[in-house]
C-alpha cells in the first residue's frame, strides 16, 4: 500500500510538471508579451517599454523564462492580479480556496451518496415507471444547461419565495459590527466540516462489519450526537449567527451543484448493479434466505461500489467545471467565479493562477480517490 | 482465356453476403433500440431540431423578409416597443435588440448540429487512433498515451476552455477542435484503447500478420473498424459535451460567434431581464430549453446505443 501510494505521488508530481509546463507554454504562445498590455498608450516612451520588458524579465531566453516560473509557481508568488491591483495573486487565491472547497466537498459527498442509494433502488426495480422517471429525470439534470437551472433556483428559492439570499457570499448587514472577519469565521467552519466528515468516515468504516439494522441504528445515532454537540458547540460561541449567514448563502448553490452532478454517479450505480446481480453469488445469497436489502446493500451493491469509485475520479472534473459555471451565476466569490472574472476582465496572472491552482487541486483530488479505490479493492495492486 | 468462374456465378457474391449480414444485424440492433424507449425519445427530439434547423434557410427565402427576421442584424419594425411578447408574426417574441427569437432559435439550430458533429468526428478520430495504436503497439507507446490521456482526463474542461478564450480567439471551429483533441486524447481514447486491446489479441489479428500484413494496414482495416460501434457511441457523448461548452462559454460572453443559443441568454443577462422570468420567459426559455433538450437527447441516444452495444446490459 505504502509502496502503491508513493509512486502515485510520484506520477501526480511529474502530472504537476507536464501542467506547468502546458500552461507556460500556453500563455507565451500568443504574440507579444505582458508590456503590450501598456501598448496602447502613447504617453509610453520606448525606454519606458525596455525597463519594463526587463522588470518582467521578459527579454530573457524562453527557457530561462520557464525556469523562473516554474521556480516562482513552486514557491507560490504567482504574480500581482491586474483587477484587484494591490493584491498578489497568492493572496487572493489563499482567501478564495476554502469557499470552493466547502462548496465543492459538500456537494461531492452528498451527491455521491445521494446517487448511490438512488442507483441502487432503481436498479433493482428494473424496467417500472420509476426506472424510466429517474433515468429521464437523472439525465435531464446531468445534460442540463446549468447557468439555467441555477437561476431557476435563484428564482425559484430566493426570488419568489425568499427563502435563501439571492447569490453572495454573505449579507453586510448581519456583519456590520461583527466580532470577527468572515474569512475567520469561515475557516472554523471549514475546520468544523472536516471534523464531522472524519467521524461519519470513521463510524462507516467501524459498523460496515456489523449486521444490517444495527449498522444503521448506530451511524444515525453517532452522526446525530456529533452534530449536535457541534451546533451547541457553535451556538454557545458568539459568532453563530454570522456561521448562519455564510450557511444561509451556502444552501442554494450547494443544493444546485448536488443536483446537476448525482444523477451521473445514479445512472452509473444502475449500470454497475445491473452487471453485478447476474453474479453466481448474488443467487448464492438469495438462496441462503437473506432478506432483500441485506443482498441488495451487502452483496450487489459493495461489489457495484468499484466502478463507481473509479468514474468518481473521471466525475471530478466534471463537478469542478459544474462549480466553476455555479459560482459564477450565484456570484460566489470561490475559485471559479474569480477564474470567470479574471478571464472576462484579461486579468492573465489571476486567471493563469486560479488555473494553476484548479489543476492542482484535481491532482490532489485524483490522489485521494485514487488511494481510497486501491484501499476498497484488495486486487488493485500494480 | 478461360477462367473459371462457375462457383462464383451460383453462389451470392460476395458483397450482397456482406450487405446481407450487415443488414440483419442492423435489424437486430434495432429492434434493440426500440425497446429502449428513452432512445426513442432521443431521437424524436434531435429529429425535431433538425427539421427546425433545416428550415430556417427556407423560412428566409420564402416567407421571412430578410431585414425583421435576419437572425443578428434584423429588427422587427412592426413591434412598437421591444423585447415584444410572442405575437402571430413573431411566436416566440423578439429581444432587447428587436430580432425574432424564433429565426435566432432556429437559425443557431444549425451551427450546433455543425459544432457538435465537428466535434464528434474529431474526437472520434483521434480517440480510435490512440486507442489501436496504443493497445497495437503497447508498451513505451501505450504507456505515454495512455499518461497523457490521464492528463487529458484529469483537467476540467470548461475551465481550460474559460482560459484559453483569454489566450486565443475561440470561435465554433476552434472550439470544436480543441474539445475534440481533449475527449479523443483523454477519456474517448481510453475507453476505445480498452475495447482495442480485445481486438488484437483475435486469431484474424494475428493471421493478417503472418500474411505479411503491414502495420498500418492492420490497424486501419482490422482493428479500426471493430471499435467503430464503440466510437459511434462515444460520438453521442461528444455532442452532448460539444453543445454543453459552447453555450457555457457563449453565456460568459468569451466565444466569438455570432449567433447561438447561449448567446441569446447573454443578451438576455446583459440587457438585465434575467431575473424576470415570469414576465420575459420567452427571453430565457426557449433557447435555455432548447440547450438542455438537445444535449440531453444526444446523451439518451449515447445511453441507449449503449445498451444495444453493451450485451451486459441487456434485459434477459
Amino acid at each position: 500500500m505504502a509502496a502503491y501510494i508513493v509512486k502515485r505521488v510520484l506520477q501526480i508530481v511529474l502530472t504537476l510538471f507536464v501542467f506547468l509546463t502546458i500552461v507556460f507554454f500556453l500563455v507565451n504562445a500568443q504574440p507579444g508579451d505582458i508590456s503590450r498590455l501598456y501598448s496602447l498608450d502613447p504617453n509610453l516612451p520606448p525606454e519606458t517599454r525596455a525597463q519594463m520588458q526587463e522588470l518582467f524579465g521578459v527579454n530573457e531566453p524562453l527557457w530561462k523564462q520557464y525556469l523562473v516560473h516554474l521556480k516562482n509557481t513552486l514557491t507560490g508568488d504567482l504574480g500581482v492580479s491586474f483587477s484587484l491591483y494591490p493584491r498578489t495573486v497568492a493572496d487572493v487565491i489563499k482567501e478564495r480556496l476554502p469557499r470552493t472547497l466547502v462548496l465543492f466537498l459538500t456537494a461531492t459527498v452528498v451527491s455521491f451518496y445521494l446517487g448511490f442509494g438512488l442507483g441502487k433502488i432503481i436498479a433493482w426495480r428494473r424496467g417500472g415507471w420509476v426506472e424510466y422517471t429517474s433515468t429521464l429525470g437523472g439525465v435531464t439534470l446531468y445534460t442540463v444547461f446549468t447557468p439555467w437551472f441555477g437561476l431557476m433556483m435563484i428564482w425559484l428559492f430566493a426570488f419568489k419565495a425568499g427563502w435563501f439570499p439571492i447569490g453572495k457570499f454573505l449579507d453586510p448587514v448581519v456583519w456590520q459590527d461583527a466580532p470577527s472577519d468572515a474569512n475567520t469565521v469561515f475557516n472554523l467552519m471549514l475546520a468544523t466540516a472536516v471534523v464531522l466528515s472524519v467521524i461519519t468516515f470513521t463510524v462507516f468504516l467501524v459498523t460496515s462489519k456489523k449486521r444490517l439494522g444495527m449498522a444503521r441504528a448506530l451511524q444515525a445515532g453517532i452522526i446525530a450526537v456529533s452534530v449536535l454537540i457541534v451546533a451547541g458547540v457553535w451556538l454557545s460561541s458568539g459568532v453563530g449567527y454570522l456561521a448562519w449567514d455564510i450557511v444561509k448563502h451556502m444552501v442554494l448553490p450547494i443544493a444546485t451543484l448536488t443536483l446537476i452532478s448525482f444523477a451521473g454517479t445514479m445512472l452509473l450505480t444502475r449500470n454497475s448493479m445491473l452487471e453485478v446481480i447476474r453474479e453466481d453469488y448474488v443467487l448464492a445469497a438469495r438462496a441462503k434466505g437473506l432478506p432483500e436489502k441485506a443482498v441488495r446493500d451487502r452483496h450487489v451493491a459493495r461489489n457495484a461500489l468499484l466502478p463507481v469509485v473509479t468514474s468518481f475520479v473521471f466525475s471530478l472534473a466534471f463537478a469542478i467545471d459544474g462549480g466553476v459555471i455555479i459560482e459564477s451565476i450565484f456570484s460566489w466569490p470561490g475559485m471559479g467565479q474569480t477564474l470567470v472574472a479574471a478571464t472576462v476582465s484579461e486579468d492573465l496572472p489571476l486567471a493563469v493562477g486560479t488555473f494553476v491552482f484548479v489543476g492542482l487541486f484535481v491532482l490532489l483530488a485524483h490522489l485521494a480517490a485514487d488511494i481510497l479505490y486501491a484501499y476498497l479493492d484488495p486486487r488493485v495492486r500494480y | 482465356m478461360i477462367v473459371d468462374t462457375g462457383p462464383v456465378r451460383n453462389a451470392p457474391s460476395l458483397w450482397r453476403v456482406r450487405l446481407g449480414l450487415a443488414g440483419r444485424s442492423l435489424k437486430q440492433n434495432w429492434s434493440l433500440f426500440l425497446r429502449t424507449r428513452i432512445g426513442i425519445l432521443g431521437l424524436v427530439i434531435i429529429c425535431f431540431y433538425m427539421l427546425l434547423a433545416l428550415a430556417h434557410p427556407i423560412l428566409m427565402n420564402t416567407v421571412w423578409d430578410e431585414r425583421i427576421y435576419d437572425p443578428v442584424i434584423g429588427f422587427a419594425f412592426d413591434e412598437t416597443q421591444q423585447p415584444a411578447p410572442p405575437s402571430l408574426a413573431h411566436p416566440l417574441g423578439t429581444d432587447p435588440l428587436g430580432r425574432d427569437i424564433l429565426s435566432q432559435l432556429m437559425f443557431s439550430a444549425r451551427s450546433e448540429f455543425l459544432l457538435g458533429l465537428l466535434a464528434a468526428v474529431v474526437t472520434v478520430c483521434i480517440g480510435t487512433m490512440v486507442g489501436a495504436t496504443a493497445a497495437y503497439f503497447g508498451g513505451l507507446i501505450d504507456m505515454l498515451l495512455m499518461r497523457l490521456a490521464d492528463i487529458m482526463i484529469m483537467m476540467p474542461g470548461i475551465s481550460i476552455l474559460i482560459v484559453l478564450s483569454a489566450l486565443i480567439e475561440v470561435g465554433h471551429l476552434e472550439l470544436a477542435l480543441l474539445i475534440g483533441i481533449l475527449s479523443g486524447f483523454g477519456g474517448t481514447g481510453v475507453v476505445l484503447k480498452s475495447q482495442a486491446l480485445s481486438v488484437v489479441v483475435k486469431p484474424y489479428i494475428e493471421a493478417a500478420r503472418t500474411s505479411g500484413g503491414g502495420t498500418l494496414h492492420i490497424i486501419l482495416v482490422h482493428v479500426v473498424p471493430n471499435l467503430l460501434p464503440l466510437s459511434f457511441l462515444y460520438m453521442m457523448f461528444t455532442v452532448t459535451s460539444a453543445i454543453f461548452s459552447e453555450a457555457v462559454l457563449s453565456f460568459l460572453g468569451l466565444l466569438d460567434v455570432r449567433m447561438s443559443w447561449g448567446l441569446m441568454i447573454h443578451t438576455t443577462e446583459s440587457a438585465g431581464y434575467l431575473l424576470q422570468v415570469g414576465e420575459y420567459w420567452w427571453l430565457i426559455f426557449p433557447a435555455s430549453l432548447s440547450i438542455t433538450l438537445l444535449c440531453s437527447s444526444f446523451y439518451l441516444l449515447g445511453r441507449s446505443l449503449d445498451e444495444v452495444v453493451n450485451p451486459r446490459l441487456r434485459r434477459t
